[in-house]
């Protein structure tokens, strides 16, 4: 025991690595303590810049939260606790916008998993002009969300837009609310659906060629290999996927920024957060704002990280 | 149970290589044909073209008299057994036993009762629950054969089912596997390369070779009688010895001595029209230590001396090495064999080599000289050019 505590007291002390082994440890080697001084400092750099740039940021807007701090009146800054939260959780507008944020995300993730996964498909499978087919898939990708999002803006406004004249002639579709919502998800869905097939198409590489060979042998139709095989085996891709998508999707800005710049209530949290914040100058409520969506994309990332856990199916709960 | 044929079938890929050339097989109800040869020999593309798995180019495949050619593989009715075993890594084994059996809507109680007897057989009841990849490389091959048997297809397609285990591991399966195909006499179609799992567990072996059957026959027929250098070189372990001869006046020469020819083996050559130079083959266990050789025995056959260059025992025999003077034997045919099996890689410092395999009575020392029995009518005969067998027993 007074061996085990004289080392643990030891100057070098960087904190030991858990081991999972518990008392009795002999003192590592000179060797094994260089080598892990060396792994600190090289990657101290990396952390400090991090809590830098990222740390700090976080903190400074729930420290900002707290407090009553509006531009407009900088005499008036005084620490008011959660009362912020109550204004922005009590407040219609947080709720409506909110509401849109989630139904975009909803809607556009599983659409564009949808088509994603037909993508993704057609791109694994090809095997004539394999490249082509590729660059073309993700050309929507490439091209600049705002610049995207004009020339959907543009298509849509009539008199100018050839869609708007198209199937809805004589309506301008971006000031009807639904209508709006339903151009952002179409907007957001053209641009992200390359991403997500290229992610879901690292998952079809997960899946070996035998796999489905014995499944057809088995008796598997095409739909039921993908299915009751193909799925099931890449699920852990299709998670990660997802994830990403749904966290990028919660965090909706430039397309309506540009699309409907928050009219008729289609302004996203991130969207009435920039409003309050950087427009409104009320730095209390904006920052209150940031740190509900950070909330958000917590529980989102926790809800998807707790599904991997039972995903992979390498690792079944039998041992 | 069915009966699969093969009629002239072929496959070519669209860049034009061909695959497999015209194989014709009568795969007979019950029986259990191996097809063997090194690999990029076409014998799993053959396969697969049983299965489904790959379209046939040309020719026909029956199983049961049915043109199978344009049916899906879940409608022939053919279980498969993979080397990587393919099993489904998220279900437990006995959701992966019962996988075919539920795509064909058994009733559930069918299925149980299916799927527990199939464990039973292959000693995997206690296993039933878990995933594949809490299983041993040994169980998860039985799991394999196990969704094979489960729904008792026509036959059985196996692809290198035991490639994947270790040496000694693969010698008990091998075992487990013929009382298994006893005891189920389901036609099966069974593809390796390694030629002793070809011997042990096949009723026939397909030699195939570059797409090409070499020959069909019973295992000691192909040991017996090969029809070419190619089988006669790639079936059996250690490989037949191959020895430049010239036929002259009635007399073989070889390197290990001038033998008279035996009026078996003449008829033979005169019938087939042989040229002189030709090409010997004479197994390993056709040698013998000649003090171990009884003398009305030993003038039956020739003796000659040479110096041991290796001495390996394996305890029940002893395999004794020689180089010979002069060149090794040389034909196409051999070359062929020699890259597909790697053997060229084997550096044989420019001789020939020859194996003997003696009794473990022997007293043979390395680097010793000793003489070495052999019966000359032993010899088969086969022609440089075309590989053919001469020797044949028509």
């Amino acid at each position: 025991m007074s061996a085990t505590d004289s080392a643990r007291r030891e100057p070098p002390a960087p904190p030991p690595p858990p081991t999972g082994k518990r008392g009795g440890n002999p003192r590592p080697s000179e060797g094994k303590r260089a080598e892990r001084r060396l792994a600190w400092m090289l990657c101290a750099p990396a952390a400090l810049v991090m809590v830098a740039v990222t740390g700090w940021p976080i903190v400074y807007s729930v420290w900002l939260s707290l407090h009553r701090y509006d531009l407009r009146f900088p005499g008036d800054q005084e620490f008011v606790g959660l009362s912020n939260y109550a204004a922005v959780l009590g407040n219609s507008y947080w709720w409506t916008a909110f509401t849109v944020t989630v139904i975009i995300t909803v809607v556009s993730v599983l659409i564009e998993l949808v088509l994603g996964m037909l993508l993704a498909i057609t791109m694994y499978r090809t095997l004539l002009a394999r490249g082509l087919v590729r660059t073309v898939t993700l050309v929507p990708y490439g091209i600049v969300t705002v610049v995207a999002a004009f020339s959907w803006y543009y298509a849509w406004t009539p008199g100018t837009g050839y869609l708007a004249e198209t199937f809805t002639p004589g309506a301008a579709p971006l000031t009807d609310r639904a209508a709006s919502i339903a151009i952002i998800i179409l907007a957001e869905v053209w641009k992200t659906t390359p991403f997500m097939a290229l992610l879901l198409m690292a998952g079809l590489a997960l899946v070996p060629d035998d796999l489905l060979r014995a499944a057809a042998m088995d008796g598997a139709g095409g739909w039921q290999r993908f299915v009751k095989v193909t799925v099931p085996v890449m699920k852990p891709a299709i998670l990660v996927a997802l994830l990403f998508r749904t966290l990028d999707a919660f965090r909706i800005f430039d397309n309506i920024f540009i699309l409907t710049a928050g009219a008729n209530d289609t302004s996203s949290v991130s969207m009435l957060t920039y409003n309050n914040l950087i427009r409104g100058l009320n730095l209390g409520i904006g920052s209150t704002m940031s740190v509900l969506i950070f909330l958000a994309v917590a529980v989102i990332a926790f809800v998807f990280v707790k599904l991997f856990g039972t995903a992979a199916p390498a690792r079944g709960g039998d041992r | 149970m069915a009966e699969i044929v093969l009629d002239a079938v072929s496959k070519r890929y669209p860049d034009g290589a061909l695959a497999v050339s015209e194989v014709n097989l009568t795969v007979d109800d019950g029986e259990f044909v191996i097809l063997v040869g090194p690999s990029g020999c076409g014998k799993s593309t053959t396969l697969n073209m049983v299965a489904g798995l790959e379209d046939i180019t040309s020719g026909e495949l029956r199983i049961d008299g049915t043109r199978m050619n344009e049916r899906a593989p879940k409608d022939r009715d053919i279980a498969m057994v993979f080397q990587s075993y393919a099993l489904y890594p998220h279900m437990t084994v006995r959701e992966n036993m019962a996988f075919p059996l539920r795509l064909a809507k058994v009733d559930d109680k069918v299925v149980r009762t299916k799927v527990e007897e199939t464990a039973e057989v292959l000693d995997l009841v206690e296993h039933l629950d878990r995933r594949p990849a809490n299983l041993s490389g040994g169980q998860r091959q039985r799991v394999a054969m196990g969704r094979a048997i489960v729904r008792s297809p026509k036959a059985f397609l196996m692809d290198e089912p035991l490639s994947n285990l270790d040496a000694k591991l693969r010698g008990q399966m091998r075992t487990a596997l013929s009382r298994l195909q006893n005891r189920l006499a389901t036609t099966t179609l069974y593809v390796t390369h390694d030629q002793t799992e070809a011997m042990t567990l096949g009723d026939r072996i397909v030699v195939l070779q570059a797409g090409i059957v070499q020959q069909i026959g019973a295992p000691q027929e192909l040991y017996d009688q090969p029809a070419n250098l190619f089988v006669a070189g790639f079936i059996g372990s250690p490989a037949m010895n191959f020895l430049p001869v010239t036929v002259e006046q009635n007399r073989l020469h070889t390197p290990i001595g001038e033998v008279p020819l035996s009026d078996r083996l003449r008829r033979r050559l005169t019938d087939a029209d042989a040229p002189r130079d030709l090409i010997a083959g004479i197994r390993p266990e056709h040698f013998e230590d000649a003090s171990l050789v009884e003398e009305h025995v030993r003038e039956e056959g020739a003796v000659f001396t040479n110096t041991v260059e290796v001495l390996e025992s394996l305890g029940s025999e002893k395999y004794a090495h020689f180089a010979l003077e002069g060149e090794g034997a040389r034909s196409q045919q051999l070359t062929d064999l020699a890259s597909v099996t790697g053997s060229a890689d084997v550096p044989t410092g420019g001789r020939s080599l020859l194996v003997t395999r003696m009794s473990a009575a022997t007293e043979a020392r390395e680097k010793q000289r000793m003489d070495i029995w052999f019966d000359p009518d032993r010899f088969q005969v086969f022609d440089p050019d075309s590989g053919r067998n001469l020797t044949l027993d028509t």
